[in-house]
């Protein structure tokens, strides 16, 4: 196992290499110069731009800025944002906590709603139930998330008042955030009002994000499920006189499960994508919405470091993932 | 004994409970988190808002709703004859805010104002860089190292500024949001705390609001200020609530989630107007979308051909398409809600045949020019692009053939100054302080060839007028000086005017006494909400 972790860590770090190089090379690719982006219209003094570019390190040759910034990541500085004047790592994991409250949840809908879809479809196969259930998860799948999102808030927060239209948390509750999980942090303040709050602030965003990862998960649940159903072990224990609810449970969806938590493990990155547009859309105080604004206001540090950090967040839980299948299946291993 | 702490017990009860009924609470729906709450670095019209327009005051402040200058901190203000020494007598008694950081032992005093300015001026104060990065990009933008030679106190109640050179705008400079007044016992608490990062994320100002908290991109939470010089606002309580997304904000405001709004989506415009619960201010921006002849180039160093030009372009049927609804026909550089505006200029005439007419008397056929379209959307022009291809068309209908050229933001805008650059150029202001100055001079005068007079235009008579309108400090003086100004400008023609955008302020019926900006700033102070 360890061996097998060691393998799966070598060949992790070409991968942060080639990000490194990315988020490096993303400032520099870009038309314009960075620092007259970043001044407003009465420009700048050429003064104060050779300071700014001395300061920033772009009169350096383009290798040695690149080690610079290598280095520094190394001893764990991630610069300092040029809009808020804050260091980027303390900005990011102040907010990281709403990212992950709603990747949770969407995850958490996606998987109880996708997982039994996928299964119901693969048991009914060629019913037009089936054929509604995939035409709903290709129209999910299709969907552009902000237009869902706003359709969402229009039907849902406009026109029937059922849920907030956005934020985290009714303006109301004002309590001390320990750990940024709002729904920890409201029972943790003792305000049980407050915690409901909460989940109907999460309903909609959730749901926009989970939307393309209950698709996929459902496609794959159904063909890893069909899939399964015709092997001969499911024929024999079927010919033993099993009960269909055994021969579905038992043997058959816990061997296509295998496939679906791959699925699962890999939707994650795909979660970090939607939430850029779900928490913008919903003002959903997130990493997210963070790095729009920060492409919006011209911070390119905090641009550079956003993306190194997301993609190395991105890759530790698709190790973990890949840990867990290994243990989940351990044949895994042993190739 | 007890029944005396009993009765006292409840009628504290009753009040705090009457105190919670009766609690004034304003929401309002934001645009874009601030960077932090320093109004002095930072840029950005939500930066200000939910600092300098909230928790500091100035020396002088925009009256509500225009741009004419009032007492602020400074009860009042004396200009030595030769315009270059301003002596401030300040309000006495001005509290700063007590929050759970920081308790003022003093009241406002020189030493605050002073205080103030050198932090972005002088480089051996300790503030000077007190965040990383830091830059003063206004203090430097209004030129003030150039103007300022010193602010001296005179007495505790008393400040001396000293000018370089007679500067009448200066006043209204300190109108503007980077210089406002921070608290130097404050600073000094902060510097011997060794987290200077506090004085830009923990405000302390005499303004109208105390802060209160702040959850990073998502909520800001005010409370009156009790103490506030000008008497406690109406509110009693202010929350931003940072929604980035504009139909957002519309569908907020509609749920009665927030109770006011910035910047609507123009595609909102007519739900929200329909609304019965609210109501849509409306009032034209603070901008300029204009045309930069080359003024230097053939054929356009021909005034007759620059007025051919703008003859033969349909301006209304162009507004009409790219602002829609949102703008206004500009006739002159600066807009109509600033001081000394010239009514009695006429609008631009569209006049193809005129047009032709001119162009034959400058005896120029066969045009063929640059016209130049910016990659950005800007308030002052939403969509330079489709302008360029509406005069385009324009044009060719009087024989003149033009090219559209486009490239990067910055470099567009490095490219576009190059007093060598032919074509004509679309660009646009947004002012600072409401001083006719920050349009005239900052875009036409000689000096800004180069920098930001696009048209590289130099005009000995208009260069005069608005050189002599800057050392003269009466209002009345500087009017007629600058009525003239935009007079040359008309026969001259360096740029057509195109538009001034409006700007809209959508709101529930509730909210009682908003005025719109001019600046473009969202101020809370003179805002009631009805029970």
């Amino acid at each position: 196992m360890l061996r097998f972790i060691l393998h799966k860590l070598a060949l992790i770090v070409p991968t942060i290499i080639g990000i490194t190089i990315a988020s490096f090379a993303f400032i520099r690719l870009l038309p314009g110069d960075p620092i007259l982006a970043m001044a407003g219209q009465h420009g700048i003094k050429p003064e104060r731009y050779e300071v700014l570019r001395v300061q920033y390190g772009f009169d350096l040759p383009i290798w040695e800025q690149y080690f610079r910034y290598v280095g520094n990541i190394l001893q764990g500085d991630f610069g300092v944002s040029l809009s808020t004047k804050r260091p980027v790592l303390t900005e990011f994991f102040t907010l990281f906590p709403a990212t992950v409250e709603l990747a949770l949840f969407a995850m958490l809908i996606a998987v109880l709603l996708g997982i039994p879809a996928g299964i119901f479809s693969a048991i009914k196969r060629g019913s037009w139930l089936d054929q509604i259930i995939m035409g709903v998860a290709l129209t999910g799948y299709s969907m552009p998330i902000f237009w869902w999102g706003l359709l969402l808030i229009i039907f849902f927060s406009g026109y029937l008042g059922w849920t907030p239209v956005s934020g985290r948390i009714a303006l109301q509750f004002f309590f001390d955030r320990v750990t940024g999980f709002m729904l920890i942090d409201s029972l943790l303040a003792g305000k049980p009002d407050a915690f409901v709050s909460a989940i109907r602030h999460l309903i909609l965003p959730s749901i926009v994000l989970g939307t393309i990862p209950l698709a996929v998960i459902a496609r794959q649940t159904r063909s890893a499920m069909l899939e399964v159903l015709g092997e001969d072990y499911v024929r024999t224990a079927k010919a033993k006189g099993l009960s269909p609810n055994r021969v579905i449970g038992l043997h058959a969806f816990r061997n296509a499960l295998i496939p679906v938590v791959t699925t699962i493990g890999l939707q994650i990155g795909l979660l970090m994508a939607g939430a850029i547009l779900t928490e913008t859309i919903f003002s959903w105080p997130g990493i997210g919405k963070w790095m729009i604004d920060s492409i919006s206001k011209r911070d390119y540090v905090s641009v550079q470091s956003g993306l190194l950090l997301i993609a190395l967040i991105v890759m530790a839980v698709n190790l973990i993932v890949d840990v867990l299948y290994a243990v989940i299946n351990p044949r895994v291993r042993v190739q | 004994m007890k029944l005396t702490r009993t009765l006292l017990t409840a009628t504290a009860l009753v009040a705090v409970m009457a105190s919670g009924a009766y609690a004034k609470q304003l929401v309002y729906c934001s645009e874009a988190s601030p960077a932090h709450f320093d109004p002095g670095p930072t840029t950005g019209g939500n930066d200000f808002d939910a600092s300098s327009r909230t928790v500091y005051s100035r020396l002088v402040e925009f009256e509500h709703g225009g741009t004419a200058v009032k007492p602020g901190l400074a009860e009042s203000w004396e200009v030595s004859e030769d315009g270059l020494t301003y002596t401030f007598k300040l309000r006495p008694g001005v509290k700063f805010q007590t929050t759970d950081y920081f308790t003022p032992t003093r009241d406002l005093n020189a030493d605050d104002v002073i205080f103030s300015f050198e932090r972005q001026w002088k480089e051996d104060n300790p503030f000077y860089t007190y965040l990383e990065g830091l830059s003063w990009d206004y203090f430097q933008g209004m030129d003030m190292p150039k103007f300022l030679a010193s602010i001296e106190k005179v007495d505790d109640l008393t400040v001396k500024m000293t000018l370089t050179e007679p500067n009448a705008p200066m006043i209204a400079n300190l109108g503007m949001d980077f210089a406002s007044i921070v608290s130097k016992e404050y600073a000094d608490q902060v510097l011997a705390s060794g987290n200077l990062a506090d004085f830009a994320n923990k405000p302390v100002g005499t303004g109208p609001f105390t802060f209160v908290d702040y959850q990073t991109d998502a909520v800001i939470r005010y409370k009156a200020f009790p103490d506030y010089y000008a008497g406690k606002v109406a509110i009693d309580d202010l929350i931003f609530a940072i929604t980035t997304d504009p139909a957002v904000r519309a569908q907020k405001l509609k749920a009665g989630e927030c109770d006011i709004m910035s910047y609507p989506a123009p595609a909102d415009l007519a739900d929200l107007q329909a609304d019965p619960n609210l109501t849509v201010m409306e009032q034209e921006g603070l901008n300029i979308g204009y045309l930069s002849y080359n003024t230097t180039i053939a054929p356009m160093d021909n005034v007759k051909v620059r007025k051919a030009l703008t003859m033969a372009i349909n301006k209304p049927a162009i507004i009409e398409a790219v602002y829609q609804g949102a703008g206004q026909d500009a006739k002159n550089l600066i807009p109509p809600t600033m001081w000394s505006y010239n009514d009695a200029i006429p609008a631009d005439t569209y006049d193809p045949e005129g047009a032709k007419k001119l162009l034959e008397e400058a005896g120029v056929s066969n045009i063929t020019l640059d016209l130049w379209a910016m990659p950005v959307s800007r308030p002052y022009n939403p969509n330079a692009q489709r302008v360029a291809e509406l005069i385009q068309a324009d044009w060719a209908a009087i024989g003149v053939t033009a090219n559209i050229v486009t490239d990067e933001w910055t470099t567009y805008r490095e490219r576009g100054k190059q007093p060598d650059r032919p074509g004509a150029f679309q660009i646009g202001w947004t002012g600072d302080n409401g001083d006719p100055d920050n349009f005239f001079a900052t875009l036409f005068s000689c000096s800004a060839i180069g920098v930001s007079n696009y048209s590289s235009w130099c005009n000995e008579d208009f260069e005069k007028a608005i050189q002599d309108a800057k050392k003269v400090s009466d209002p009345a003086e500087r009017t007629a000086l600058y009525t003239k100004a935009q007079e040359i400008f008309k026969a001259e023609e360096p740029a057509m005017t195109l538009a001034h955008s409006k700007v809209f302020m959508p709101m529930n019926k509730k909210v009682i006494g908003y005025t719109m900006d001019p600046l473009g700033i969202h101020r809370f102070d003179n805002v009631d909400v009805a029970e």
